[in-house]
Order: structure tokens, then sequence, then C-alpha cells
């Protein structure tokens, strides 16, 4: 009896306490990491905001106050006037200020969560869904496949990032539209490279070669076998990507190239503004700052998941 | 080493080539027609026809890219029509503005970001090196352009009757002297050729011209001009940089070379420097190279933001002015310079790495 506890108590040292999956692994370790829990709040706050911008925004991010009804009293460019910093009761409360079009600023930015969000997600989805198929083909059929895939990412890959979405853009004509297929298409590269990547070091396993010699078809391996094992470096990069990606919009409609007034897009409220910095600083800080906690929440979030999926690091933390 | 640099020069071809191909592609996807996307809305038909037939615009698709890269290769790269003007002397003229704000934010990334990056990773986990972490994350999500602005905001506006006010837009203040380089050496150069271009190239990058000519107010007015743009462009490269610098200081501290060096007495600070730095260099390479896209995009809009006329702001302009020309041919340039600065990234690593050139 003794010797079977003893036994027992060996087998749960030596196997661990239970069987735990990569993905239960990787969220043990991304919360011991303080700066991804830092990026995961910042980003959950942001999806909360965007969820709910309709019933948050206090007032309309597009119809100017005078023009609603009734109309609401507001000054063009008007400093932001807080009531518990001092703001005298008796004025309305504007968090952000107003802006040139006697909009509250605010409510905008609260609004413009959604279109940021949105424009990460959506370039992101099609960067690496058309990467993965490339990469995919290139790493797994090679020969002049592979060649002639890559040497157009390389050619992609030639021109600075948002240099070529400016151009590809200029082509395409202005709107968030073209913007973000540009922007995807810029991105398409990164992706294509870390597919290829995965499925050359998988593709000479011996499971896929028992796969094949079980007569799997060659989208059963690629598909079932080789792609799912490429999935982890695709999600790091992934996230991160989608913080490129939301910087690059940001910027191409800075330049008036991508997302249209009035639409409540950060770049663009900045952009608009950008000659009354010395006058109203607020209408280019807050939708900058806006930018930047976007940004740094996937970037953070991302930084955490590749040391958490990062296999050398599994017993460091 | 000479056999590797020749092998990656020729790999570079392809790529080149491959620019042509997708500039001259975008340019022919132009919704509606070429002439009048070029020479305006208002250009007349037999303009119009002459337009073509010059151009080549009515020959095969196969012979208009053939005459192209000719083009292209010849430096021949148009004119503007707007600004009545060949594109390569715009090209001259605001490219020195653009190099010399890379450049120094290129300098400025480097000798702020490395330093603090192996700082922190030989502090590591101290409260130096959680700041320089925190400020890097920020630094890499900062939108350019709103630092550039926000800078722009504190120091010529919140700053101004300070010793810490910088001007908010322009390369110098009007009646600085800043006759260039050829003209104060008295050097008497051909109208045009290599030399004479080069000495053009010199005498308008203010800072080099103000070095060469001894020109000291031009030298403190131009800094001045430049310090704001510079950190503006300079910050996602330095954040880049510093925890390139510190994960890479962080790697090569865990090596056991580094604890025998530490364990057969040297000082600690030559360990630091003389062992773990120089082999920390060579992933610093890398982000270098990388950061070196992310500088010539933020130039279009530091430039744009500074008011400085170089080639990224005149890119800008010549977008929204619809402008083809210039922005094809721009394009063009700025891919084909980065596509040599990585080249000479990669050769950079291979000499600092034989295990690279070896292969």
């Amino acid at each position: 009896m003794a010797q079977d506890n003893k036994v027992a108590t060996l087998d749960n040292e030596g196997m661990g306490n239970k069987s735990v999956s990569l993905w239960q692994m990787t969220w043990r370790r991304l919360f011991r990491r303080r700066s991804a829990v830092v990026g995961m709040v910042i980003l959950g706050i942001l999806v909360l905001i965007a969820l709910t911008a309709q019933w948050l925004a206090p007032y309309d991010p597009i119809v100017p106050m005078m023009d609603l009804n009734p109309p609401e009293p507001g000054k063009q460019r008007q400093a932001p006037c807080i009531h518990l910093l001092g703001c005298p009761e008796d004025q309305p409360q504007h968090i952000a200020g107003i802006d040139g079009n006697v909009r509250d600023e605010f409510s905008r930015l609260l609004y413009g969560t959604r279109v940021s969000l949105w424009i990460g997600l959506s370039t992101v989805t099609f960067a690496i869904i058309i990467g993965t198929i490339l990469g995919a083909l290139s790493g797994y059929f090679g020969g002049w496949v592979d060649n002639s895939i890559m040497r157009v990412m390389d050619v992609l890959l030639a021109f600075p990032s948002l240099l070529l979405a400016i151009a590809i853009v200029t082509v395409l004509g202005p709107g968030l539209t073209n913007a973000l297929l540009a922007i995807g298409i810029v991105s398409i590269p990164s992706y294509a490279r870390v597919v290829r990547a995965s499925v050359l070091s998988v593709r000479e396993m011996d499971y896929v070669s028992a796969t094949r010699a079980l007569g799997g078809s060659n989208f059963d391996i690629l598909f079932r076998r080789i792609l799912p094992n490429a999935m982890t470096p695709l999600i790091v990069q992934g996230t991160l990507g989608i913080a490129t990606a939301i910087l690059d919009a940001a910027a191409l409609s800075f330049l008036g190239l991508g997302a249209q007034p009035p639409m409540p897009e950060w770049g663009s409220m900045l952009g608009s503004e950008r000659n009354q910095v010395f006058t109203a600083p607020h209408l280019v800080f807050y939708p900058g700052f806006a930018i930047m906690l976007t940004v740094l929440s996937f970037n953070l979030l991302g930084d955490g998941l590749r040391d958490a999926l990062d296999p050398r690091l599994a017993h460091s933390t | 080493m000479i056999q590797y640099i020749l092998r990656r020069i020729v790999t570079a071809i392809p790529v080149l080539f491959g620019i042509l191909l997708v500039t001259f592609a975008l340019a022919r996807i132009i919704p509606g027609d070429p002439c009048r996307a070029i020479l305006g809305e208002k250009a007349t038909d037999a303009v119009c026809d002459r337009f073509i037939r010059e151009k080549g615009l009515d020959k095969p698709i196969l012979t208009q890219f053939g005459i192209y890269i000719k083009e292209m290769t010849r430096g021949d790269f148009g004119q503007s029509i707007r600004l009545g003007l060949p594109v390569t002397r715009l090209l001259a003229e605001r490219l020195p503005t653009t190099v010399e704000l890379s450049f120094s934010a290129l300098v400025l990334s480097l000798i702020v970001g490395i330093p603090l990056g192996i700082i922190s990773a030989v502090k590591h986990n101290s409260w130096i090196d959680v700041v320089t972490m925190v400020w890097a994350n920020m630094g890499v999500s900062m939108p350019v352009f709103w630092l550039g602005l926000m800078l722009a905001y504190v120091f010529s506006l919140l700053l101004k009757d300070t010793p810490f006010w910088l001007p908010p837009s322009g390369r110098i203040s009007p009646g600085i002297p800043n006759d260039p380089v050829a003209q104060v050496w008295g050097l008497a150069l051909p109208e045009s050729g290599f030399l004479t271009g080069l000495f053009d190239f010199i005498g308008r990058m203010n800072i080099l011209n103000a070095l060469l000519t001894a020109n000291w107010v031009l030298l403190k007015d131009a800094v001045n001009h430049l310090i704001l743009p510079a950190v503006a462009l300079g910050t996602i490269p330095m954040a880049l940089i510093a925890r390139m610098a510190r994960s890479s200081m962080l790697d090569v501290l865990g090596q056991d070379y580094i604890r025998t060096a530490r364990a057969k007495g040297l000082a600690y600070k030559n360990v630091i420097l003389k062992h773990a730095f120089r082999n920390s260099l060579l992933p610093l390479v890398t982000v270098i190279g990388l950061s070196l896209g992310s500088l010539l995009g933020g130039a279009v809009l530091t430039e744009t933001i500074f008011g400085l006329s170089g080639v990224g702001r005149t890119l800008y302009e010549a977008i929204t002015a619809r402008d083809y020309g210039i922005v094809q041919a721009f394009t063009v340039v700025i891919a084909v310079f980065f596509v040599v600065l990585n080249l000479l990234v990669d050769i950079s690593y291979a000499y600092l790495d034989p295990r690279i050139r070896l292969n």
C-alpha cells in the first residue's frame, strides 16, 4: 500500500499535474507577463468601447451640434470642458473639446475605436489569407512555383511599406476601402514568408510522409497536416501586423488618402486639424494618443504571445 | 567576401527589375487616359496625340516597358507638368534634404538607442530597464505625424521665449548666409558632370555644407531646424534599436564565454564592451536595415509636417495634385535607394559574421 502511494507520487512528479494543451500553456504564460496583461487590458477596454460606442458617446459623431434637433450650442474648436476639472457646471461638458465642424471630439474618438479595430482586423485577415495560400503553395511545391511567388514577394518587400501603399492608393484613388486594400497587399509578403518557412520545416517530417503513404491528397497534407503547424508564428505575426496596419492606415488617412471626412477615423481627424495644432492642440493630441494606445495594446500582446509560444522559453517563465 | 558581394548584387537585379515592372504597371492601371492623367485634364487632342506618339504609348505594351526601362536607367524621368521642371532636376534639388533628415534621424536613433538598450540589459529589471522598455514600447506605437506635431507644439509654442525654443518649420531662417561649398572654396567646376553634381548635392545639405565652409551661424541655425524633424523621424527606429540592443545583449550576457571572461577576473566594463557588445551587434544591423523602410516612409510624413521640401513632401504634393510623373519617378528612386541600402546592410552583416559569407 505504502509502496503504491510512492509510485503514484513519483508518477505525478514525473508527468506534471495534468496534460496541458499548447493553448492552455500559452494562456498561463501570457498572464504571467506584465506587459502582455497590460496590452490585453487596454485592448479589452477598446473592444468594449467599440461595441458600446453608440451608448457611450454623448453626441452624434457626424452631425454638427448646430444641426442637431434641438441644436446644442457649441463653439468651434473649443478647448475641453470637464466639470470635474473645474469647468463651470452651466457649460455643456466636452471631455475632449469640440472639433472644427462643431462636433464633440470625444464622441468621435469613441466611434473611431470601431474604425481602427476594423481596419486592423480586416487588413490583416485579408493579408493572412492571401499570404498563407501563397506561402503554402510556395513552400509545399517548391521549384518554379516557389521561385516565382517569392520573387514577387521580394519585389513587394523592396518598397518601404508606407510608400508602396501610397503608390497603390494613388492609382486606386483615395478612400478607406482602397487604403485597406493597399495596406493588405503591402503586408502579404511577411505572412507568405512565415508560412513558407513553417511549411518547409515540417514538409519532410515523418507524420507528413505517413499521411502521404496512407494516400492523403496534397490538399489534405497541406491543410490538415502542415498548416496547423504554421499557426503559431502566424498568430504572433498577425497580432503585430494589426499594429502596423493601424499605424499605416492612420498615416494614409492623415495624408488624405484613406478614410474621408466626416468618418470619425483618428488619422483623418488629426490630419484635418493639423494646421490648428497651435490654436487647438486637443484636436491633434487626443486622436494621436488614441492611435498610440491601440497600436501599443496590439504590440504588447503580440510580443507577449511570441514569448509565450516560444518553446525555448518554456522553462524560463 | 567579394564572391558574396557579387552574389548579393546579382540577386538584387531581379528585384530592381521588379520595382520597375511594378511602377510601370501601377502607372498603366491609373484609370482613364494616360495622356490627360500626366498632362492634365485640359490637354487638347492634338497635344495628346503628339504626347502618345512621343512616349510610345501607341506601341505594344512590351515595347512600352522596354522604353520605360531605357528611360529610367538613363536617369530620364520625364517632366513634371505642374512644376514645369525635369523630374531629375527636382530630384537633385530635393534629395539632399531627405538624405540629411534621414541620416540625422538614423544617427540620433543609434547614439541614443544602443546605449539605452545596453544599459537596460546590464541593469536587467531595474527601474532604468523598466522605464526604457515602457518608453520603447510607446515609441514603436506612436504615429510619426502625431509625435511631430506634438513636438512642434511643445517646443515652438509652449517653450517660446525660453532657450529651448525650436523652429516649427523650414530648414534655415531667412537671412542666414548659406553659400554653397563650391562657391566658398572658389572651385571652377564645369557646367555639368559628376563633380558639379556632387558639390551641388553637398551644398544643399546645410549641415555638411556649414561644416565644410566653417559657417558656424548656418550650422547652428540648420541644426536648430533639424532637431524636431529628426527626433520625430528617429523615434521609431530608436525604440526598435533600443529593444533589439537590449534583447540581443541579454542573449549574449547569458553565454558561457561571458561567464568565463568574468571568472578569469576581467573588469566588468571590459566584458560588457568588448565581449558582449561586439557580439550583440549582429541582430542590430538587421534592425537598422528594417528601420530604413520606416525612415523613408516616415520622411513623407515628417517633411509634410515640418514644411521641408524634400523628396517625401514633393511626393505627397505630387499625389494630391495627381502629378503622376513625379509619383512614379520618386517611387522608383526611393525603392532603388532602399534596395541599395539594404544591400549595404546585408554586406556589412556578412562582414561582421563570417558564417554568412561562407555559406
